[in-house]
């Protein structure tokens, strides 16, 4: 599988202290990658630099094999996210929403390209309604919809079920998972849920520290490490971050 | 290619094309405050012009000069009124993790401040025109030159103060709004320049703005179009358009450098 993400000795010191300290990763064409991490470990920083928000020290990104520093629209336009804390405007409806993302991402077709959004996520009801108004579920499918706009190469998705009840949950998951399969592009998904994570996620990165402690599939890592569930890893080594070496 | 380029721009343009659609409250900034400014001013001019026994044409002079210089607010207030929009919105990840470009950001906001700022210098014309009588033929060809200093002005400092709040945070909304009211005193809207102390008289031969109220009331004493001065100020007008969007460029590159942007919902940054 072709690599959709390509991270490279990447670093972010805020006040000379590391947020991300030289990470290195990939995403491959049709896998979700889970990151995973404390609190403070540097997960949405290290999304934030892949979206060119935030400008890395050191180190490179390419996405799709473009280098995100020199040719940053180009690689913004094969990539998209979906956040939190990063809702759509509320003063503007679904459908205007998608309208103006579509512009933004230069899709072509867009008219169509709204319609089968608004159908694949359920949106039909609401697609006149102003964002603001929207519930949280509704919202998170707004922000997925968007997400999926430009039909990305390389989706990014800040615990993007974690203010959903479980059965919205589980439709979003299920949404993303269809996404990979499709090989339409990867998935970079960041989580605190283990559960899910187990569910959903080819390969999972614990980062704790800026650092990237362990790495491997959410189905054998526990066990591989002597924990019996992933849970209990993630608590083991976001105690002891300094005790392991990265991997 | 130049469709794919214009996409984005268009973006900024139709968002607040629907803003304005569905809030009516928007189209007060558009046009509400200038009218008023001119039904006041007009009704100023017509008592002065009924007690004053000099013989001069106050409509001419004052109100065409409070249109003027209500234009070259309501322009630069309409490109930083854009900006805001996506303060308020919370707007910035999303913006600024797609693949829309600083230059065509800023095109889409002067392109939106025009159009807005257009229809409320039609409404100010009309109202000038149909309820005191001012007649634009007064300033001949120059007024055109007095128009487009004024809105490049207004677009430069539109776009200086658009950088201010991006780099001091959202609660620094307050010093766009008075920022032509700081400018007047300076600018010589309604008497020449030469009557202010030495230090401020400096300040505003360097707004491009004075040019243009100096022209106005030459042109109304009856002197030739003040060629040269014109010349000076439009040059100004292009060279603060220039280091404005070299400026916003700067600020840009410093927020995503600092994590400034990343962090922009947070009320205030450092």
């Amino acid at each position: 599988m072709s690599s959709v993400l390509s991270i490279r000795d990447l670093r972010k010191a805020y006040g000379g202290k590391p947020a991300v300290n030289r990470i290195s990763f990939e995403v491959r064409r049709g896998e979700i990658v889970g990151l995973l991490g404390p609190n403070g470990a540097g997960k949405t920083t290290t999304i934030n630099m892949v979206l060119g928000v935030l400008e890395p020290d050191t180190g490179s990104i390419q996405v799709d094999g473009m280098d995100l520093a020199a040719c940053r629209p180009k690689a913004l336009g094969r990539t998209n996210f979906a956040a939190v804390y990063a809702p759509l405007p509320g003063n503007l409806t679904v459908r205007q929403n998608l309208r103006l993302f579509g512009l933004l991402y230069g899709v072509k077709g867009l008219s169509a390209r709204i319609q089968a959004l608004i159908g694949r996520f359920d949106l039909e009801n609401f697609q006149n309604v102003k964002c603001g108004v929207l519930s949280s579920g509704e919202q998170t499918r707004v922000a997925l919809a968007k997400a999926m706009i430009n039909q990305p190469h390389l989706l990014l998705l800040d615990e993007p079920t974690a203010s959903l009840d479980p059965v919205a949950a589980r439709e979003i998951r299920a949404r993303i998972r269809q996404f990979a399969a499709s090989g339409e592009g990867g998935v970079l998904w960041t989580t605190h849920n283990m559960v899910e994570v187990r569910d959903v996620c080819d390969r999972v990165l614990f980062l704790s520290h800026g650092r990237i402690m362990l790495e491997g599939d959410p189905k054998t890592l526990p066990e591989e490490h002597g924990r019996p569930t992933l849970e209990e890893l993630f608590i083991a080594v976001a105690r002891e971050p300094l005790t392991q070496e990265p991997t | 290619m130049t469709t794919t380029y214009f996409r984005p721009v268009i973006a900024v343009m139709l968002r607040y094309c629907y803003l304005l659609r569905g809030t009516p409250a928007r189209w007060i900034p558009v046009f509400a405050w200038v009218a008023i400014d001119i039904v006041l001013w007009g009704f100023i001019t017509k008592f002065l012009n009924s007690v004053v026994a000099s013989g001069l044409n106050f409509v001419p002079a004052l109100l065409g000069a409070v249109l003027l210089f209500d234009f070259f607010t309501r322009v630069m207030h309409g490109v930083a009124g854009v900006f805001l929009e996506d303060v308020w919105s919370r707007n910035f990840l999303n913006l600024f993790a797609s693949p829309i470009t600083i230059p065509q950001y800023l095109l889409g906001l002067v392109i939106t401040s025009t159009v807005t700022s257009m229809i409320g210098l039609l409404v100010m014309l009309a109202l000038a025109t149909a309820l005191f009588g001012l007649s634009f033929f007064v300033y001949g060809l120059a007024l055109g030159l007095f128009l487009l200093i004024l809105f490049l002005f207004g677009i430069s400092l539109g776009i200086c103060t658009s950088a201010v709040v991006l780099r001091l945070g959202p609660s620094a909304e307050w010093l766009v709004w008075p920022v032509p009211a700081v400018i007047s005193p300076f600018a010589g809207v309604f008497y020449p320049i030469s009557i202010l102390p030495h230090w401020m008289q400096f300040i505003g031969r360097l707004l491009p703005v004075s040019y243009v109220f100096e022209g106005l009331r030459t042109i109304l004493r009856g002197g030739a179009v003040p060629g040269t001065s014109l010349m000076l100020g439009g040059g100004l007008a292009v060279l603060y358009v220039l280091l404005s969007c070299w400026f916003f460029k700067r600020v840009f590159r410093h927020a995503v450098r600092t994590g400034i942007l990343a962090r922009y919902s947070a009320e205030s940054v450092s």
